[in-house]
């Protein structure tokens, strides 16, 4: 036995050793979320508890949940970051699908500029527009509402590039025939292209969703008031003014948060990674 | 409809400062079958998606039955392209597929959309007039049987079908094809070659079909028109470019296996002299310098007093055999020589064959390559 082993291992080896890196890595990421659902089902007396130890000595995830549920209005900031990723979503599909389609099939003047541009505007941070944005955002009074929350990610540079990338594979031909028999460009646009780039879509939704609902730093500066805080704020003003230091309630109600998060990856899964590995962005 | 002329003048065209067409004239009869073929990247498809619209060229017209459409949108000619790749709609069915050029023409926009179209009242005749449309144009090509499936799940000779049925089922002012037959294998591109002329026969409609398969272009073809390098050097029926290629380019570029072209010194008289002996041919006058005489291979002959050559080799194509000779003592290029395979050659006491020519069937280029007249003063030469 021992030595059909060592026989195999040298064959073995070179396929478990990157597999084992991974598992590391993933272990790495995922401990944070376990350290999360496990200080939700604890007692306050074993929050500091260093164990890893997935069942705790006395259970109390129902008087966690059951707090977290009550004492915040968990609800309405599920809902404030349902409409706010929904509406951040359909405005960034809807301007960044046609400026993709003319950056990938059309030819016209400064389409290189215009894509450098694109890619350029890539690599500005939300932070260095962050003080404009919200003086521009004061002056019109719009500081407090959904609308701030949402305005400065409807243009997306980042979706524009990934389906610029998937959109060129898209082949010439189609679109010339499209165009003899009569189709518009918006229906070839949306009707052909964006069709047959359905994963590339849900790979997008899902980095946009997950980022927005996430998304901390802009809700922070624009909202103020709890009733249009999305999720992570809730949770920041909750934790405040509430629980003081109630972390088993703190961590139920994060875990509460995240749920629709992972939810979202499983579902749209099989699309999110056909479109990652198609588009070649990482 | 009844078919349509195509009118193209002066068209010229470039690519980043690079002359890819360069004045283009071709008046296309209605009903005419006219080919374009040449060498590969000499411009046949760019010409070719001129007249369709999906390109517009930096100069000249184009008019289709007489009316000027240089500015009109692809769809406002009323054409229909077969391209190589077929360039079916991936997402439909086949039979969505024929069905969408007469949808995109017949239906308004609002009940071309998805879910929502079907509820657009009062359309319910010409969606039927569609679908018999439809049914019409598969029965045409022996296709009903893939009306549910995808692309996808064709083969490419079943997809080459749907793409020809999808460009029928509207009765366009012309049809436009570019390579069709490419991407299928020799019997099947023989066969569908067949069809296609069949097709042609019973439609009467216009096609201007491009390949640089010589053969496909002189089976099919009422006019073959031959480009090079962005030009038209010749524009005739097959029989024509075969019998009296204008240039030496076009000489060489059709009939296979390839004209022989052996070089030649006119003289001061006109009287042509090669392989080291005079010809017994006459060019006309003031024409003296080196040229090229082409002979066919179906033109050279065994005789019995003639250039001495050697058999290289000897193929069997069924019904013709091609022997490859080498003329003895010259530096002349090798020749091929066609001829019936029930004929015998005749071998010379040491091994050595006798070659003439059909003298009356020579060609004679000058040196700039343009033909010149010839004229034979004995019947068979050597
Ligand atoms: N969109 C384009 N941009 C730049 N150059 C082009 C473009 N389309 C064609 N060309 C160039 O124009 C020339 C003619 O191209 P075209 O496609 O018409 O050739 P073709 O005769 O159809 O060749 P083939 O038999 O290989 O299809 C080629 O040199 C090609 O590189
Ligand atoms: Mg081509």
């Amino acid at each position: 036995m021992v030595a059909a082993l060592r026989r195999l291992l040298p064959h073995l080896l070179p396929h478990l050793l990157p597999h084992a890196a991974l598992a590391l890595g993933a272990g790495v990421m995922l401990l944070p979320f376990y350290w999360m659902v496990l200080t939700s089902i604890r007692p306050p007396a074993e929050i500091f508890n260093v164990s890893l130890w997935p069942i705790p000595e006395s259970f109390a995830g129902l008087a966690n949940y059951a707090r977290a549920a009550s004492q915040a209005p968990m609800a309405r900031f599920m809902l404030n970051g349902v409409i706010v990723c929904a509406g951040i979503l359909v405005v960034q599909v809807l301007t960044a699908v046609p400026a993709a389609y003319a950056l990938a099939k059309l030819k016209f003047p400064g389409r290189r500029l215009l894509l450098t541009l694109v890619i350029a505007a890539l690599c500005v941070p939300i932070q260095a527009l962050a003080l404009p944005l919200f003086v521009g955002l004061a002056k019109a009074q719009l500081l407090n509402t959904y609308f701030a929350q949402m305005a400065p990610f409807f243009l997306s540079v980042f979706a524009i590039f990934l389906f610029r990338q998937s959109f060129r594979s898209y082949p010439d031909e189609v679109i010339e025939a499209a165009r003899l028999d009569g189709f518009t460009e918006m229906e070839i646009c949306w009707g052909l292209v964006m069709r047959g780039s359905l994963p590339a879509l849900a790979a997008f939704s899902v980095f946009s969703i997950v980022a927005h609902w996430n998304d901390l730093y802009w809700p922070m500066i624009v909202v103020s008031d709890t009733a249009l805080a999305p999720p992570p704020l809730g949770m920041l003003l909750f934790s405040d003014a509430e629980s003081g230091a109630d972390y088993g309630a703190l961590m139920a109600g994060a875990a509460i948060v995240t749920a629709p998060m992972v939810l979202c990856f499983l579902i749209a899964r099989r699309h999110f990674i056909a479109g990652i590995t198609m588009t070649g962005v990482k | 409809m009844t078919p349509q002329s195509l009118d193209l003048v002066g068209i010229g065209k470039s690519f980043d400062g690079a002359d890819v067409l360069e004045n283009i004239d071709l008046a296309i009869r209605p009903g005419e079958f006219l080919s374009l073929v040449g060498a590969s990247g000499c411009g046949k498809s760019t010409l070719l998606r001129i007249i369709a619209g999906l390109e517009t060229p930096d100069r000249g017209s184009v008019a289709i039955g007489g009316r000027d459409v240089t500015e009109a949108d692809p769809s406002d000619r009323n054409i229909a392209m077969v391209f190589q790749s077929y360039a079916l709609y991936p997402h439909m069915s086949v039979r969505q597929n024929i069905a969408t050029p007469l949808r995109m023409r017949r239906l308004p926009l609002a009940a071309r959309l998805p879910v929502i179209g079907r509820l657009v009242p009062g359309l319910g005749a010409t969606r039927r007039e569609i679908a018999s449309a439809v049914e019409d144009a598969a029965e045409a090509l022996q296709i009903r049987p893939l009306l549910d499936r995808k692309p996808a799940q064709l083969s490419g000779g079943q997809r080459q079908r749907v793409a020809l049925a999808r460009a029928l089922v509207r009765a366009p002012a012309a049809f436009l094809m570019d390579e069709p037959l490419s991407n299928l294998d020799a019997k099947l591109r023989a066969h569908m070659r067949e069809e296609l002329a069949g097709l042609h026969r019973r439609l009467g409609a216009t096609f201007v079909y491009v390949t640089h398969d010589q053969i496909e272009a002189m089976t099919m073809s009422d006019r073959v028109a031959l480009m090079e390098a962005g030009r038209i050097l010749q524009l005739g029926t097959p029989a024509e470019l075969y019998e009296r290629p204008a240039s030496l380019s076009v000489a060489r570029f059709i009939g296979t296996p390839a004209m022989n072209l052996l070089p030649v010194e006119i003289d001061g008289a006109g009287r042509i002299s090669g392989l080291g002996r005079d010809l017994g041919l006459e060019a006309p006058q003031g024409k003296r310098g080196p040229a090229t005489l082409g002979l066919r291979p179906e033109d050279l002959r065994f005789v019995a007093n003639g250039s001495p050559a050697r058999i290289l080799r000897t193929e069997h194509h069924g019904a013709d055999r091609y022997v490859t000779l080498e003329i003895l003592d010259r530096s002349a290029p090798t020749l091929t020589l066609r001829q019936r395979a029930d004929e015998e050659p005749i071998p010379g006491a040491d091994g050595t064959v006798a070659l003439g020519f059909h003298a009356g069937r020579a060609h004679l280029f000058g040196a700039d390559g343009a033909r010149l007249v010839l004229r034979a003063r004995r019947q068979v030469a050597a």
